[in-house]
């Protein structure tokens, strides 16, 4: 789950580190009014999940409150990548003197929290990765210990920050770790960390992203998900316990298992690219699905007006194809569907599911015996539709 | 032969009185697979299908010498669980959970490391060595005895190409599911290096997806210790990036982790990668 940027920075100020006064806004007239009570120049900043918002036009600065209303004005309700700004928030502005790149994630191939630090800040991770990576500072941190002291002495010498900043440095150090610890982070990005005319470190954009496998026992943030941005198709499914992810093609796909979920969009790409034809969404329907849950999966896919057909791809392991047969008819009676149904089955009892289907003699299903087939007959029945 | 189970495995199940625990327990001891007992907090002394089960690891271990543990406990406690197996002396611990948080999985995984245990998983099917044992979840009915070692991110993809191979009547020594979390205990280079070392393996098929550096790191070893050949299949061509396709792994991040990128470095190792996976039977032949 991703926290926006003043969600973020409001966290790092709980452990400690030291961020800009400001407050966020949803109305120009308050954005007006948060730049007056403020005073001086302050910036006006998209609060969306999405990077390249400063290049989108969505970071402003401005010199007093009336420029700032203006700016607020602009961005709200701006489309920044598909998403829109319903909020934005207002910093003062910090007289940057140095930025400095700080952040601590999951090394998935380490199996360790990995800390990256450099004096290039303000670009992004993986452009100073291209452009510079000598320049960033790597530090593994042992997950049982923690970030020790002589650790964080030796990232402050590696990177050559003066010696005037390292006690505030440090302090930001361990309380971006402790943030990240205890907020069950996936990663905790403090970029860029300024260091300001005054000689002052201020973390003046942040970005958190929270496992989701641990929000069961991160109450406090779960309640700051903002899920405006995320299709409500994607919501009703995620609450039914569903994985489902809109994509633009117009194959419908609904599969027990994440890999051959993955497959099978896969599938109608490599044989329906040609013709501009491609996958609707990703849809896991897990093992063991009921008949409820399969209806409910179908109306999320056929929801999406794109669908001209739905391909279903189940692998019976411990599933039997005979019951999955069954749901789909139960689901297809619900749901009374319009377009073609490509039916895949395969496994244990897939020929006793197969003959449920053909003896349901219904409209629209059409049967498959390989996951080559029913890709190529559910692009086909794509291309019939047109 | 195989790698890491056999006939002669004994293993203990955590989880065995839990629905999901107990049904596969059945299933492993119908296929041949030496169960020894279960272990379950606060139901030790009781029994499961003949065999015991024990309060902790610990007292298990000590009653029944077991070198295997299936973890099969719900995401909160299988951190845990994990913990416990490897504190009790067992070798090689198979975590079926889906959901552990990633802080836990890092300390686990240091802990194991510590312990002397091999971990397989989180959040995958299991291991099995047709016609000898299955330890987790994969179905007997996907594979025959051979000399084609399988190693994958994913459940039922790999069911699905274990089925398309024993239609062709192509067998395997040993199928391994790694699991599809960004952070596991055994990664696919460690497979690869036990089925190259392994005499009853002649071939491998790896079946990856987009997400982490893995398969690169796979293609690496392919490149510079492999001498048996290998045919793969990357999962999520299709899939846009930043968007977590149902595994917590399977997730393009920042440019990283596409399936192109994986089939390239693959294909420039020597590995024949299959556009369509029905095609791996092919490629094996």
């Amino acid at each position: 789950m991703k926290l926006h940027e003043y969600q973020s920075k409001a966290l790092f100020q709980e452990y400690g580190i030291p961020i800009p006064q400001g407050r966020v806004a949803e109305t120009s007239r308050e954005a007006g009014a948060i730049a007056a009570e403020l005073g001086g120049t302050v910036v006006v900043k998209a609060q969306v999940h999405v990077g390249g918002r400063g290049k989108a036009g969505g970071v402003k600065v401005a010199r007093d409150a009336a420029a700032a209303e203006r700016h607020a004005q602009a961005i709200l309700g701006m489309n920044i990548k598909g998403l829109t700004v319903e909020k934005v928030l207002i910093d003062e502005a910090a007289d940057i003197q140095q930025e400095i790149y700080l952040a601590i994630t999951n090394d998935r191939s380490a199996g360790q929290p990995l800390l990256m630090t450099s004096m290039q800040g303000g670009m992004d991770i993986e452009e100073l990765n291209r452009t510079r990576p000598d320049a960033i500072i790597r530090e593994h941190i042992d997950p049982i210990l923690g970030l020790q002291p002589y650790q964080m002495t030796y990232i402050a010498s590696a990177m050559r920050l003066p010696r005037a900043h390292w006690r505030s440095f440090l302090k930001i150090l361990s309380g971006l770790y402790a943030c990240y610890n205890k907020s069950d982070a996936e990663l905790a990005e403090i970029n860029p960390l300024v260091i300001t005319g005054a000689g002052a470190l201020l973390a003046v954009d942040g970005k958190v992203i929270i496992d989701d496998n641990a929000l069961y026992r991160q109450p406090a943030l779960t309640a700051q998900r903002d899920s405006s941005d995320e299709p409500e198709s994607e919501r009703l499914a995620r609450e039914a316990g569903i994985t489902y992810i809109k994509l633009e093609g117009q194959i419908g796909c609904m599969v027990n298992g994440a890999g051959l979920a993955m497959t099978t969009m896969d599938m109608t790409k490599l044989y329906g690219e040609a013709h501009g034809i491609g996958p609707a969404n990703f849809l896991d329907i897990g093992g063991g699905a009921t008949p409820e849950q399969v209806a409910t999966a179908l109306s999320i896919i056929l929801s999406d007006a794109n669908v001209k057909a739905v391909l279903f791809n189940i692998f019976g392991g411990i599933t039997r194809c005979d019951e999955v047969a069954r749901g789909i008819l139960t689901a297809y009676n619900a749901v009374q569907p319009e377009v073609p149904m490509v039916i895949r089955l395969q496994g244990t009892n897939a020929a006793e599911g197969k003959k449920i289907i053909s003896e349901a003699q219904l409209p629209h299903l059409i049967s498959a015996e390989t996951l080559t087939e029913a890709a190529q007959r559910a692009v086909a029945a794509v291309q019939e539709s047109a | 032969m195989s790698i890491l189970i056999d006939r002669n495995s004994k293993v203990l199940v955590q989880g065995i009185t839990g629905r999901q625990g107990g049904f596969h327990a059945r299933l492993m001891m119908e296929y041949g697979t030496n169960v020894v007992g279960g272990v379950t907090p606060g139901k030790g002394g009781e029994w499961f299908d003949g065999k015991p089960v024990f309060d902790t690891m610990r007292a298990a271990v000590k009653t029944k010498y077991a070198d295997v543990s299936l973890v099969t406990v719900p995401a909160r406690f299988a951190a845990d669980a994990i913990m416990e197996a490897a504190d009790a002396g067992i070798k090689l611990v198979i975590c079926l959970t889906e959901h552990i948080p990633v802080a836990d999985m890092m300390r686990v995984l240091a802990f194991c490391r510590q312990r002397g245990t091999r971990l397989i998983g989180p959040n995958c099917p299991g291991v099995m060595t047709p016609g000898e044992a299955k330890v987790g979840i994969i179905p007997a009915m996907v594979a025959l005895p051979g000399d084609v070692g399988v190693v994958s991110k994913s459940g039922t993809l790999t069911y699905e190409v274990g089925f398309a191979m024993k239609n062709r009547g192509i067998g395997n020594s040993t199928i391994v599911g790694i699991g599809g979390d960004p952070v596991i205990g055994t990664t696919f280079v460690d497979i690869l290096e036990m089925f190259e070392n392994d005499p009853d393996t002649k071939k491998v098929a790896l079946l990856g997806e987009i997400g982490g550096s893995a398969e690169i790191a796979a293609a690496d070893y392919i490149k510079t210790s492999m001498t048996k050949p290998v045919a793969a299949f990357i999962a999520g061509r299709s899939a846009p990036p930043g968007k977590r396709m149902g595994h917590a792994g399977a997730i393009v991040d920042g440019g990283e982790g596409s399936a192109d990128e994986k089939i390239q470095a693959l294909e420039a190792a020597g590995a024949r990668v299959a556009a369509n996976p029905e095609e791996i039977p092919d490629l094996l032949s």
